[in-house]
């Protein structure tokens, strides 16, 4: 393959299509295509290594907008081609673009198959809690009770979460970021680019048109600070607008508790420091909701481990050393054969 | 009945009676090994110079209770001293290992014909499993039959005694002791399979052991044995081949190594993804056996992930491969719409079996076809192939590659359970002597002005260029939206979809003058009669043909093996006989496009029962349209 560019051969700019982006004035995802296009740039790749690859939806509009490769492919199913581009050709950088109903309503199968075979690749879920492109239906992770064109009297089903779903599929990598911080996410982007296989990240992203605001209560300017907790690795969990209040566990049971510092003799100490590397306080963090906790962004979890395509690959190499050259005349004459004479 | 015995003699030198052509049936439980008995004696039949045909035939549920008759396996062999078409209509003998096993397969002897029974197994418990109210060695069902019983059981359990196996064990060398038994019967060599033995229970040798004595003692059985009507044992004269270098082979494992060697002739590596499924997984496990040459196998986590990732690699560059039954090819019909909008190259095979929805898993059927041309939503047409026999999934692996890379396009294959299992003879092409067709991808020469255009076309074949991610220069996206002629970008222009679609025709329509002229494989260029076949009905279709025609009349088999488009000839060639006759394993699909595309008054004959035709079936319906036509003036 071509060799890596070198950091800053590339601006922002020049990994951005000249297609006209066609989302509502507005979305979230605008500032999500700012975000990766930072992101590129600042890893250093250049366009023609990486492809995007995406399923349907508002997401999924995504590759045409980039200057790189690009595969917009059928309703649910891009895990399944970008795990094909990748066994195909491992050194291409590939960058997943779904959302809640792609990924994880019609290609919650993919989805799920691709975080536990760990292929190596970038995976973005934006989730809005909402089908936009088919016009405001209630999606997988919409609050129950969500009033929609197909739920007029309220949306019965249980919302999953996708970070738990990630977790439980057992992902290597799990991490979420919010559209609007551009300053944080493309760090989160940076490190779901470092990890060796498949990384999940999921963006909260806000649907002006059908769902505006869901994501008010921590994604906003003003609420970012009492309404998140950001994660850094070995670092203690503190949020807050006066960065005063914490989480630790919950004395006596097996559960998180949000305390303020200087409060019953709380200090810093007594808080959690966060362990990438501990799948069950990731699935504790996953878990904090609004407006009981701060929601938590970040790295949740990450565990180093070899990516599929790679072991695919190393399992081609042993037996091609162990095989010899692939002699297409000596397999058609293998195994029991007979003469006939003239 | 004349039923024998045994009775223990000293082996005797009397001449062997002389036969052209034998079918011999192993039935048993599905726990028996009648398929690995009936492969065994299909190697030893080859190397005997006999020419030969198979039809293994086995149940959907992989151990059925013990002693059932859905539980029953069995291996059909046809072989001569003259070139042998199909698996044969009835066979001459049959190896009955319990009362299940001639149970099911009794009605399909020939009258007169021989049947082995292992009388161990004749308890009133396994006959009653099997349905007998009487047991059909006491009573009269079997008259007419040349029926030998043999505690084949107690005399495999004597025969390893001392090879210290459990009771379990040591029976389940009775498959090798029968064999021993056929092997005697037609004066085939033990050797092979002895070394077969050794080998598959190399970790075992008590076992490998166990089972060639037991062989061997079948076989002294035979030689010692006295058995009805004199039997001594036939021989079958070599057949009439043409010279050089041969194997057994199925169609899976012919598609297999096809489908290898065009990605060679391409110059790509393949990628075959695929999920499990009866009967087409056999493809699946033995490319994943083929790493070494660069061959990657994705078991995917269903259809439709992974006719998806196939799609994926074909977008790298490398050849993508999918492989499925009926069901899973319905699954995968979104996505191979997506591969002919997005016009990549990528082949999906198709091993039909009886449907609807799941059907008869492990019984054949060709009733695939009008889902390969027509099964798609919207204005969908890609290649259609389809094998004729199991050597014949070779070039039409080959073929396949061919045409999809060389038209980026999608290319279904039609292989078909029968086919898939079947083994026969094969002359082992030179593979240097096939002419590589390696694929040029795009390059820097082709960015204009505009950039690179992935939808600006060949003039001759109106495929798009195939660019590779990597490469700089040809970054390009495409999808599922319908794709502006030149750019391939998003369009939603009225007109330029009304292009696209007749361009997406033509190039598929096209393809015909890159395929052979239809031929006719016997008889004249026009006639009275045409029969026209596809896929696995060509043995029965060529053998009925043959024989109709040594008694004179005018008929002529065309087989067709491109299936869409069709050959450009076939509507001249078809309008040429006064009557057409289209046998199918379906309710009628050829004939419907032959009808639809040539208005050609082409006929059915149809069969539906898991069975392949026999060659009598055929030649009756062939006697049938020749005499009404007599009968007619045209």
């Amino acid at each position: 393959m071509n060799a890596p560019a070198k950091p800053g051969s590339f601006s922002a700019k020049d990994f951005a299509s000249d297609q006209e982006v066609r989302w509502c004035p507005g979305c979230g995802d605008y500032a999500i295509l700012k975000g990766v296009q930072k992101t590129l740039a600042d890893i250093g790749t250049s366009p023609e290594n990486v492809v995007f690859v995406s399923g349907i939806g508002c997401s999924s509009r995504f590759p045409y907008y980039m200057s790189t490769y690009g595969f917009h492919t059928i309703h649910g199913r891009a895990p399944a081609f970008a795990t094909g581009i990748k066994l195909a050709n491992p050194e291409l950088d590939v960058w997943l673009v779904t959302g809640d109903g792609d990924g994880l309503s019609i290609g919650g199968n993919h989805l799920l198959h691709v975080l536990r075979r760990n292929v190596n690749m970038q995976i973005m879920l934006f989730n809005n809690e909402i089908y936009g492109l088919t016009k405001g239906q209630y999606s997988p992770t919409s609050g129950q009770g969500l009033r929609s064109p197909s739920t007029p009297m309220g949306s019965l089903d249980r919302p999953l979460s996708p970070t738990l779903f990630a977790l439980g599929a057992n992902a290597t990598f799990v991490a979420r970021a919010v559209d609007t911080q551009q300053k944080h996410m493309p760090g989160v982007l940076r490190r779901a680019h470092a990890h060796n296989g498949a990384s999940f990240v999921e963006i909260y992203t806000n649907c002006i048109v059908y769902n505006d605001g869901v994501f008010a209560s921590f994604a906003e300017k003003g609420t970012a600070a009492e309404g998140e907790l950001l994660l850094e690795h070995g670092e203690p969990m503190i949020f807050g607008n006066d960065s005063d209040k914490g989480i630790r566990m919950k004395p006596g049971t097996f559960s998180l508790e949000v305390v303020h510092l200087g409060v019953d003799g709380i200090v810093e100490d007594d808080l959690l420091r966060h362990d990438e590397t501990s799948r069950v306080l990731a699935g504790l963090l996953a878990e904090m909701r609004n407006p009981e906790f701060p929601v938590a962004v970040g790295v949740l979890y990450c565990e180093p481990a070899q990516a599929y395509d790679a072991a695919v690959h190393e399992q081609v190499a042993v037996a091609r050393a162990a095989n010899g050259n692939s002699d297409m005349n000596a397999l058609l004459r293998s195994g029991a054969t007979w003469t006939v004479g003239a | 009945m004349v039923t024998s015995t045994a009775v223990q003699l000293e082996p005797t030198e009397t001449p062997r009676e002389e036969v052209e052509s034998v079918v011999v049936r192993f039935a048993g439980d599905s726990g028996d090994g009648m398929q690995l008995t009936g492969s065994q004696f299909t190697l030893a039949t080859a190397l005997a110079g006999n020419d030969l045909a198979t039809f293994p035939d086995f149940p959907a549920e992989i151990r059925a209770p013990i002693g059932t008759t859905f539980g029953v396996s069995a291996f059909q062999i046809n072989f001569g001293a003259r070139k042998i078409a199909t698996a044969g209509d009835a066979p001459d003998v049959l190896v009955a290992m319990n009362p299940a096993a001639l149970k099911v397969n009794l009605v399909d002897v020939k009258s007169g014909g021989t049947i082995f029974v292992d009388t161990g197994t004749f308890t009133a418990r396994n006959l009653k499993k099997a349905g007998f109210e009487t047991d059909p060695l006491e009573d009269d069902s079997l008259d007419g039959f040349q029926v030998v019983t043999i505690d084949i059981s107690k005399l495999t359990m004597e025969a390893v005694k001392e090879h210290g196996l459990s009771n379990k064990e040591a029976l389940r060398s009775k498959n090798m002791w029968t064999l021993g038994l056929i092997y005697w019967l037609y004066d085939r060599d033990r050797e092979p399979t002895a070394n077969w033995l050794r080998g598959k229970f190399a970790k075992r040798p008590d076992i490998a052991e166990a089972n060639i004595a037991a062989l061997n003692a079948g076989h002294i059985y035979g030689e010692t044995a006295e058995l009805p009507g004199g039997m001594r044992g036939y021989s079958v004269l070599q057949a009439d081949i043409a010279p050089g270098l041969y194997r057994t082979i199925t169609g899976a494992e012919a598609l297999a190594w096809g489908l290898a060697a065009g990605a060679k002739l391409a110059n790509l590596r393949m990628v075959l993804a695929s999920y499990p499924i009866t009967p087409a997984s056999t493809l699946l496990h033995i490319l994943a056996g083929m790493k070494q040459f660069d061959i990657i196998t994705f078991q995917a986590e269903d259809e439709i992930a992974a006719v998806c990732a196939a799609i994926g690699a074909a977008f790298t560059g490398s050849l993508g491969v999918t492989s499925s039954s009926g069901p899973g090819i319905a699954l995968k019909g979104e996505a191979i719409g997506l591969a002919i909008g997005v016009e990549l190259p990528l082949i999906v095979v198709n091993s039909q079996r009886a449907g609807p929805s799941t059907g008869l898993p492990t019984k054949t059927e060709q009733s695939d076809l009008y889902q390969a041309v027509y099964g798609r939503n919207a204005d969908a047409p890609l290649v259609v192939l389809a094998a004729s026999s199991s050597a014949n999934c070779f070039e039409i692996g080959i073929e396949a590659v061919r045409l999809a890379t060389k038209y980026m396009t999608p290319v279904m294959v039609l292989s078909d359970g029968y086919m898939g299992n079947a083994s026969e003879p094969w002359l082992i092409p030179n593979f240097d002597s096939y002419t590589p067709f390696p694929v040029a991808f795009a390059d820097q020469n082709q960015v204009g002005e505009k950039g690179y255009l992935p939808y600006v076309r060949e003039e001759k074949t109106l495929a798009r260029p195939w660019a590779r991610p990597g490469t700089p220069g040809l970054e390009h996206r495409i999808g599922g939206i319908e794709r502006a002629d030149g750019t391939g970008n998003i369009s939603y222009d009225a007109e330029n979809h009304q292009l696209m679609t007749n361009i997406r025709a033509a190039k598929i329509d096209g393809i015909a003058n890159d395929i052979p002229l239809q031929d006719v494989e016997q008889g004249n260029e026009s006639g009275r009669l045409a029969v026209v076949g596809w896929g696995s009905t060509h043995g029965p279709i060529s053998r009925a043909v043959g024989n109709m025609r040594d008694l004179g009349h005018d008929v002529s088999h065309i087989q067709l093996r491109h299936i869409w488009p069709l050959p450009r000839n076939l509507g001249d060639l078809l309008g040429g006989f006064d009557q057409v006759l289209v046998p199918e394993m379906n309710n009628g699909q050829l004939v419907t496009v032959l009808r639809a595309e040539y208005l050609v008054p082409a006929e059915p004959l149809n069969k539906v029962n898991g069975q392949p035709f026999k060659i009598a079936e055929i030649e009756a319906a062939i006697q049938d349209r020749l005499d009404r036509q007599s009968g007619d003036a045209k």
